[in-house]
């Protein structure tokens, strides 16, 4: 599988992203800048990091969806290609319209960055494949805009249709059905907060992360 | 339009003494001053002059006294006097790292101070060329009861949290504690650790004449003007007015800066550099000037601005945030631009460097200063304070107390009491992850964090200290104990503790007490510094704390950095097992003078508290050492220091952490002075006595007997291995001792959670 993980300005979790696909795939991901609008032709995932795209001082991924390197990406979501969204990541897909909905402030108004209990609720994704159907995993979240927000149809044609790939256990920040990531219409762009790139063994985050990469390269 | 010959005259317009005295300088000042200059200053000339030789540029009041500090062992490749220090970890590579103080500003405007301060701690670490990797904050406030506190505790928490998480830096452990005495001057206290190769560290020194001088980052603002003159000055009420001298803190552009001076330290470009902090251009380049033997010539014109008909003075004096200063190498300069281009930065040619020692400045073609740069850094004033001894205290005299009647109720009045609580509430706002290297933080309540080193399987712990109640009973006693229980934490990890950095926080040194405190307290840590061969290598002293002629209690805060070889072999609190033995390294004599207990329970807080637990720096040595090596060997299962609430609370935290229940044998658990005289052994003795030199494990039953052979042979006191108590499934804390009056108490860890996560978020959701 070949990835590549667009790296704004101000992504902070572009090195994670690196490390985790790297130890996925065994191979380097590109690190596409922001400025360059250029992904590699034949890359099968694009990585959307965490971080704050350019500051996010309005609201978060806004101008990111503006970016010259948004119109590589869209084209690649069009192609069928996948596209993981973390954190910043999932706020940027939102913008761009790439996901519905919108990532609003946190309800208990302060950033949060805990261990989070989380539900599979969709096996059927080439992100979750690997994971036991309702199971249940902890990845690290680390956000101040993680409420998730859509309008009462689009929640229910989500749900409706299995694309709620994970869901809080003890929700902390107030997100719509205790949504933590959605899937597009095909399956193949994912957006969440948690972070799964912070659960691949050897440090705080835990392993829990792995089932996802795992459920992803044997999609490829 | 601007008037630009107006601005000039003002420029150039000769100040006098009382021009002086405003400026914070003085009547001795003024003679040195006149003396060394030959004639009058004008305005550039007198801004400049009142920055560097105030207090908190100049650290004139305790330079004397710093140089008591052992500041070199094996791994130190760089000690203090450089933006911050550097130790050597191995395989090329190299720790960088420094504690810095936000203090006043964070008083003012708590959100912007604090974030600041978090910004500013990490381009003196990057500056060096290390890319920051863990970011690690004390902070006191002031009474919880006094209206300000929350309201600070909120901003001050939003600010570091605000700043590092945008920036990308784990903030991976800290600690808060609560007193009055900084009800008006809460301290922030801001300590950043880098990793760098050994053969890329960059200095301040090492510049030559004849260079380019390039400013990078952020356009100059009028923001901060005079922050470190606030910096060194009492508060009063009413200085929330100074709040245009606090500085806006951009976390977003420190990122790129961070990025774009790693990527141009990369290339052979950098001469020297230096970030612009207090006193922003003006020690920036006077430090380079200085420490380079050289002169400097700025056409200020040049400067990037944020603002039209700023006066040389106030881009002088601004302290806006994000920039560099750095001397480039000849020719180097296209290459740097384009690399500050790729990061949307300004970065600008605003002069060069001279063979003339001096520090000469233009603005709209004129000189507007022009003098010589030792005065004004080596050359400053340098004060031999009067200080008095301070008054050693009568022991704590315990007689006229009852036992308490409830041993439980004590422990949980003590596991909740604001320093002891949780601080859930505070660490979760920090994201402690990103960087992926976080092995442990906060989360786990533990010792000292640990951040491996990237790509590697060895890692840094990380810690800070201090025990303010302890330094204000005996600042020679307490300052030792604040580098002992570094140590120990990093030890306690299974780190071998390298070297820390110092944030020296203090009253009015021209008070003779207080002069006292800051004396006794460094020759104490500095006493620890050298028995425990832990050099101090970087560090900031922080004075005039105090408000309407109050000062703070005196804290000398330390932040340790040690090195674990192999992260196979540590430890933490959480990994206690059922049926692990229980055991305590190093002898109970029951020291409650200065505790938490003294002052949570009985109410003593001041004179009647008596002395602070002695640290013999040897048995110390010898504990810690061999608790490292324990985890080294791979015996034990979890470690937890012992310090504020005793062995109880020490032995409450490693419950929750675990999970699980534990039983604990007073009787047999501890080698006690049962006929100690001046003390009498009672059970909150040794539950709640705060004695040094001690650490408590949960080890595998089969292991034990080989820890006592190994004690033995290291001449280590430790508790009876089979005897002091153990692990348990039963959620339930048990102290038990037939003998005393304790008998039996136990403690559900439901109600101990509860109790101890419970106070600050239920303090912090009050409404006014």
């Amino acid at each position: 599988m070949k990835t590549a993980v667009i790296v704004f300005p101000g992504s902070n979790c572009d090195r994670d992203a690196q490390v985790a696909l790297r130890q996925a795939t065994g191979k380097a991901p590109a690190m596409v800048w922001h400025k360059d609008g250029e992904l590699p032709s034949d890359t099968d995932l694009v990585m959307v990091p965490g971080g704050f795209s350019y500051g996010d001082y309005l609201r978060c991924g806004a101008m990111a969806a503006y970016s010259p390197v948004i119109a590589q990406l869209k084209a690649h979501a069009e192609r069928g290609g996948y596209v993981l969204g973390v954190c910043n990541g999932f706020q940027i897909l939102c913008e761009t319209g790439l996901l519905p909905g919108a990532l609003m402030r946190n309800t208990g108004l302060n950033f949060v960055c805990r261990p989070q209990r989380l539900t599979i609720e969709t096996t059927n994704s080439a992100f979750t494949r690997a994971y036991p159907s309702g199971g249940e995993v902890s990845f690290p979240i680390a956000h101040h805009d993680g409420n998730y927000v859509a309008e009462g149809t689009v929640l229910d044609q989500l749900e409706g249709n299995g694309r709620v790939a994970f869901r809080y256990i003890d929700n902390p920040n107030g997100s719509a059905r205790n949504i933590a990531g959605i899937v597009s219409d095909n399956g193949r762009v994912l957006g969440m907060m948690p972070h799964p790139e912070r659960a691949i063994g050897g440090h705080e985050g835990g392993a829990d992360g792995l089932g996802l990469f795992d459920s992803l390269m044997a999609a490829a | 339009m601007i008037d630009t010959s107006a601005i000039i005259a003002a420029m150039q317009a000769e100040q006098d003494e009382a021009s002086a005295n405003e400026h914070g300088i003085n009547a001795e000042e003024w003679d040195r001053l006149i003396t060394r200059l030959r004639r009058n200053p004008n305005l550039v000339e007198l801004g400049i002059y009142s920055v560097m030789w105030s207090e908190h540029c100049s650290y004139k009041s305790s330079r004397r006294h710093l140089s008591k500090f052992p500041t070199k062992n094996a791994h130190v490749i760089q000690g203090p006097g450089e933006n911050a220090g550097v130790i050597d970890i191995g395989d090329g590579q190299a720790a960088i790292f420094k504690m810095e103080s936000h203090n006043h500003p964070s008083y003012i405007e708590p959100y912007q101070g604090a974030a600041t301060g978090v910004g500013g701690i990490l381009r003196d670490v990057f500056t060096m060329g290390a890319r920051p990797i863990a970011l690690v904050n004390a902070l006191r406030f002031g009474d919880p009861s006094h209206p300000k506190t929350r309201s600070l505790v909120a901003g001050v928490v939003a600010g570091i949290g605000g700043y590092g998480n945008c920036v990308g830096v784990p903030t991976v452990a800290g600690e808060t504690e609560f007193h009055k005495g900084y009800n008006g001057n809460i301290l922030v206290n801001a300590m950043a650790v880098g990793l760098a190769d050994q053969d890329k560290i960059f200095y301040a020194r090492g510049a030559t004449p004849g260079n380019p001088i390039f400013y990078v980052g952020s356009k100059t603002g009028r923001d901060g003007i005079h922050g470190a003159t606030m910096a060194s000055a009492e508060f009063s009420e009413g200085d929330e007015d100074n709040r245009p001298t606090v500085q806006v803190g951009d976390p977003f552009t420190e990122k790129l800066l961070i990025e774009a001076c790693l990527e141009l330290m990369a290339t052979d470009a950098i001469q020297a550099i230096q970030d612009m902090g207090a006193a922003g251009l003006t020690s920036s380049s006077v430090e380079m000037a200085d420490k380079g033997g050289i002169g400097v010539e700025m056409d200020l014109d040049k400067v990037p601005q944020r603002e039209t008909g700023m006066t040389a003075y106030e881009i002088m004096l601004s302290e806006s945030q994000e920039r560099m200063l750095m001397v480039l190498k000849p020719g180097k300069e296209a290459l740097a631009k384009q690399i500050f281009d790729k990061y949307d930065l300004d970065a600008e040619v605003i002069g060069m460097t001279t063979d003339t020692g001096h520090m000469v400045l233009k603005q709209f073609g004129e000189v507007v200063c022009d003098i010589p740069v030792p005065p004004l850094a080596e050359d400053a004033p340098n004060y031999d304070r009067p200080w008095v001894e301070p008054t050693p205290r009568a022991p704590l005299d315990l007689s006229q107390f009852d036992e308490p009647d409830d041993y439980g109720e004590v422990l949980l009045k003590l596991m909740s009491c604001p320093d002891m609580a949780s601080k859930r509430w505070i660490w979760e706002q920090y994201d402690r992850h990103v960087m992926g290297d976080t092995v442990d933080s906060s989360q786990s309540m533990g010792n000292a964090a640990i951040v491996r080193i990237h790509g590697t399987h060895k890692a840094l712990a990380i810690t800070s200290d201090c025990t303010p109640r302890y330094v204000a009973a005996d600042p020679y006693e307490g300052g030792k104990q604040v580098v002992a229980e570094a140590y120990r934490n990093l030890s306690a990890v299974g780190a071998r503790p390298i070297a820390i950095t110092d944030n020296l926080n203090f009253g009015n040194p021209e008070r003779p007490e207080v002069m006292g405190q800051i004396v006794k307290a460094i020759e104490g840590m500095a006493e620890a510094c050298g028995t425990l061969d832990f050099p101090v290598v970087s560090g900031n002293v922080s004075l005039y704390n105090e408000t309407d002629g109050v000062g703070i209690p005196p804290t000398p805060v330390v932040g340790g950095v040690g090195l674990i070889e192999d992260l196979d072999k540590v430890a933490t609190l959480k990994g206690a097992q059922p049926g692990d033995a229980l055991i305590l390294i190093g002898e109970t004599k029951g020291h409650l003078g200065a505790s938490l207990y003294a002052r949570e329970i009985l109410g003593l807080d001041g004179e009647d508290a008596g002395p602070p637990p002695p640290v013999d720096l040897a048995t110390e040595k010898r504990n810690a050492d061999f608790v490292r090596e324990l985890i080294e060997r791979g015996l034990v299962n979890a470690v937890h220091d012992v310090s504020d609430g005793g062995v109880a609370c020490a032995a409450a935290e490693m419950a929750l952490a675990s999970g699980r229940g534990l039983l604990l044998d007073l009787d047999s658990a501890f080698v006690i002075h049962k006929e100690h005289e001046s003390i009498g052994y009672r059970a909150k003795n040794a539950l709640f006595g705060e004695d040094q030199h001690r650490i408590l494990l949960a080890v595998s039953p089969h292991k034990a007997e080989e820890i006592l052979a190994l004690a033995n042979a290291a001449g280590v006191q430790i508790s009876d291995v089979l005897g002091t108590g153990n692990i348990t499934v039963e959620r339930e804390l048990s102290f038990f001792d037939v003998n005393s009056e304790i008998r039996i108490v136990n403690v559900p860890l439901s109600r101990l959670r509860k109790a101890h996560e419970g106070w600050l978020p239920t303090y912090m959701s009050k409404v006014d």
